[in-house]
């Protein structure tokens, strides 16, 4: 990050006025909200809060979205950096409606992509009729759950890659070719580096987005506690029974555990990138 | 090793970015291939490097060999060749010394080299790139000069026997361009690795290569030495683009040529010009004098003098219209006091005529020197 100094005369002024309207805002907007979770949940004292995120249901469900989120978070990075790839490097017929086509899970309610996938994968769905004799259960289980997650994760991978791949010079992959690097190590140890960054905002993005994900999991989940039931469908059932102060410490302890994920990811992403930095 | 290009074409669609090329680069040499934007230069140098192909057989004998070897079906990836590129590609996410290992760490295990020599080997080079202190920096923290020698170094890390460079010094300052080209020159000689480079800047190929390939739209002109192509060019575009150039139109006819005013005597033996032609003439070769010495000249009037530099640059316009330029030496210059608007006479001490049929591809050339004036 570059020092302010003394001499901004040229620049645009306004710092001043920028810091005071960012903290101003994101104090209003982020700050304000997430201390009345702090509030409400700290009613339960410590060892009534103690209590509400150790029960097992809760714990089991803290598994299932954490798990669930990173495992599609995950499936995401490796085929979203396919789609991008191949939407960056090669021009085909077509090309743009598959771009638009990216987009498509950031349009749709994701109520009515729930209901979708829910009929898809149920027994008697397109897919899931095909999957039913195999002896693989994809609506109303955990695969379920992973399916949605995928479906509403992959835009972030994918429009995060694109300028970072539009941005690789082709001719690094000739130079690694004719200093006799194979595909798979100009891959390897040329491309993955590089993109190594947007990769893995990426992935935070697709991950964060798959953790609060409501609206499409609860059609195809089924939502039996112990199984398939995920952290806010536990919350929302909580708030439904006026259990305001249990759900924001199941919210919190969510929070806390997001944040600590978040920092580690980006811990990993400013080791990445240190080739960007200069001394 | 020796590189051998017989036959060659490219296309891209329809464009014919190479038509049939040939070419012999001998072992040890600095060879230069010459010629401006979209003249296909890039595209043989690429075509040799394996990284693009070229056009399936359009002649049978189609081939391109390092020292007889056949490399067609070879990849860039085995051909063993050193590749500078003209904006760098270095990986900017590692360091100098890891950039430069790259090609040895990436060697199949049997031929991999061991840590301390690698170490070694890359310790080597920086000395020979004159860059020892600079090997934990990455890319981003190197200048365009420095940059361009660390992909050098990359590059003949594993001692290939052919090194090719695609415009190694375009993208750096005049200043820089002129120290590198001739350091690059001296390396070359010590190593004695075969090199090819490619350039659109005649000086730089003049003065550093030991033969220099002239290409335009995808064919070569001319092969030669830089005193064959810049003293015998072989066709009115070698002439053209080798520097600056008066040209007139005129006629050869019985042993004569006749442009502007003049009728100048033309050798007979390479007679194979008659009627039409262009004659051209080095601004060098253009002599000035204020008085008639009785031979035949023109008469011109002074224009403009750039007298800054090693040589009197003098704009010149006849008394038929025609515009001029002549490079006197600095004392001619003071001895004749010149000025704008003055009266001279002028006289092309050597001159080329070239006949003017454009579509003729290998045009019949001659030369003539007028007795010296001076």
């Amino acid at each position: 990050m570059r020092k302010r100094t003394s001499h901004t005369a040229a620049r645009l002024p306004g710092f001043t006025l920028t810091i005071g309207f960012t903290i101003a805002y994101l104090s209003a907007v982020v700050l304000l909200p997430l201390s009345m979770l702090f509030m409400r949940a700290a009613g339960l004292g410590p060892a009534g809060f103690w209590e509400v995120v150790t029960t097992p249901r809760v714990v089991a469900a803290y598994k299932l979205s954490f798990g669930a989120a990173f495992a599609a978070a995950g499936i995401n990075t490796i085929f979203g950096a396919v789609i991008a790839w191949c939407l960056v490097r090669y021009s085909f017929p077509g090309r743009r409606i598959v771009d638009a086509m990216v987009d498509l899970p950031f349009a749709l309610p994701t109520a009515v992509s729930g209901i979708a996938l829910a009929t898809l994968y149920s027994p008697h769905g397109w897919i899931g009729q095909l999957l039913a004799p195999l002896g693989v259960k994809a609506a109303y289980s955990r695969l379920g759950i992973a399916i949605a997650l995928v479906f509403i994760g992959i835009p972030f991978v994918v429009r995060t890659l694109q300028p970072a791949l539009e941005d690789l010079d082709p001719t690094i992959e000739e130079a690694a070719a004719s200093l006799g690097a194979s595909r798979a190590q100009t891959l390897r140890r040329v491309i993955l580096p590089m993109v190594m960054p947007s990769l893995l905002t990426g992935f935070t993005l697709a991950f964060a987005r798959a953790l609060g994900e409501y609206g499409s999991v609860v059609f195809i989940s089924g939502n039996m506690p112990m199984k398939t039931e995920i952290v806010p469908l536990l919350i929302i059932a909580q708030l439904e029974q006026y259990q305001y102060e249990a759900a924001a410490a199941i919210g919190l302890t969510m929070l806390g555990c997001s944040i600590l994920i978040l920092l580690s990811i980006n811990f990993l992403q400013w080791r990445a990138s240190r080739f960007g930095r200069t001394q | 090793m020796s590189i051998e290009v017989h036959h060659v074409s490219k296309h891209f669609g329809t464009y014919t970015a190479l038509h049939d090329v040939c070419l012999t680069v001998p072992t040890g040499q600095l060879v230069a291939l010459l010629g401006p934007s979209g003249s296909g230069k890039t595209t043989l140098l690429r075509i040799i490097a394996g990284l693009e192909p070229a056009d399936p057989a359009p002649h049978p004998e189609g081939a391109i060999y390092f020292h007889s070897r056949d490399v067609a079906g070879i990849n860039a990836r085995d051909r063993q060749v050193g590749f500078v590129f003209q904006h760098y590609a270095l990986f900017r996410h590692m360091t100098v010394f890891e950039n430069i290992a790259f090609g040895l760490r990436v060697r199949r295990r049997r031929d991999r080299p061991s840590r301390s020599e690698i170490r070694s080997r890359v310790q080597e080079l920086l000395e020979l790139v004159q860059l020892e202190g600079l090997a934990q920096r990455f890319p981003n923290q190197l200048s365009g000069g420095q940059r361009q020698r660390v992909a050098l170094a990359r590059a003949l890390a594993g001692e290939p026997k052919v090194l090719l460079l695609d415009e190694p010094f375009g993208a750096l300052d005049a200043k820089v361009r002129k120290e590198l080209r001739t350091w690059l020159r001296n390396l070359q000689k010590d190593l004695h690795v075969t090199t090819l480079f490619v350039t659109h800047d005649q000086d730089e190929a003049l003065e550093v290569a030991d033969q220099i390939v002239v290409m335009n739209h995808g064919r070569i002109e001319q092969i030669g030495t830089p005193d064959q192509v810049f003293h015998h060019p072989a066709s009115e575009f070698v002439m053209r683009f080798l520097g600056d150039v008066n040209t007139f139109h005129g006629r050869v006819n019985r042993g004569t040529v006749q442009f502007s005013s003049l009728e100048l005597p033309f050798p007979h033996e390479r007679q194979q010009i008659a009627g039409e032609a262009r004659v051209f003439v080095r601004p060098y070769d253009v002599t000035i004098d204020t008085k008639s010495n009785g031979l035949p000249c023109l008469e011109a009037r002074v224009v403009r003098i750039h007298s800054a530099g090693p040589l009197v640059r003098v704009e010149l316009v006849t008394s038929t219209q025609q515009h001029l330029i002549s490079e006197i030496s600095q004392e001619r210059f003071a001895t004749m006091q010149l000025e704008p608007e003055s009266r001279v006479f002028v006289r092309p001490r050597h001159i080329r005529v070239f006949a003017s049929e454009p579509e003729v591809q290998n045009p019949p050339t001659a030369e003539a020197t007028t007795h010296s004036a001076n």
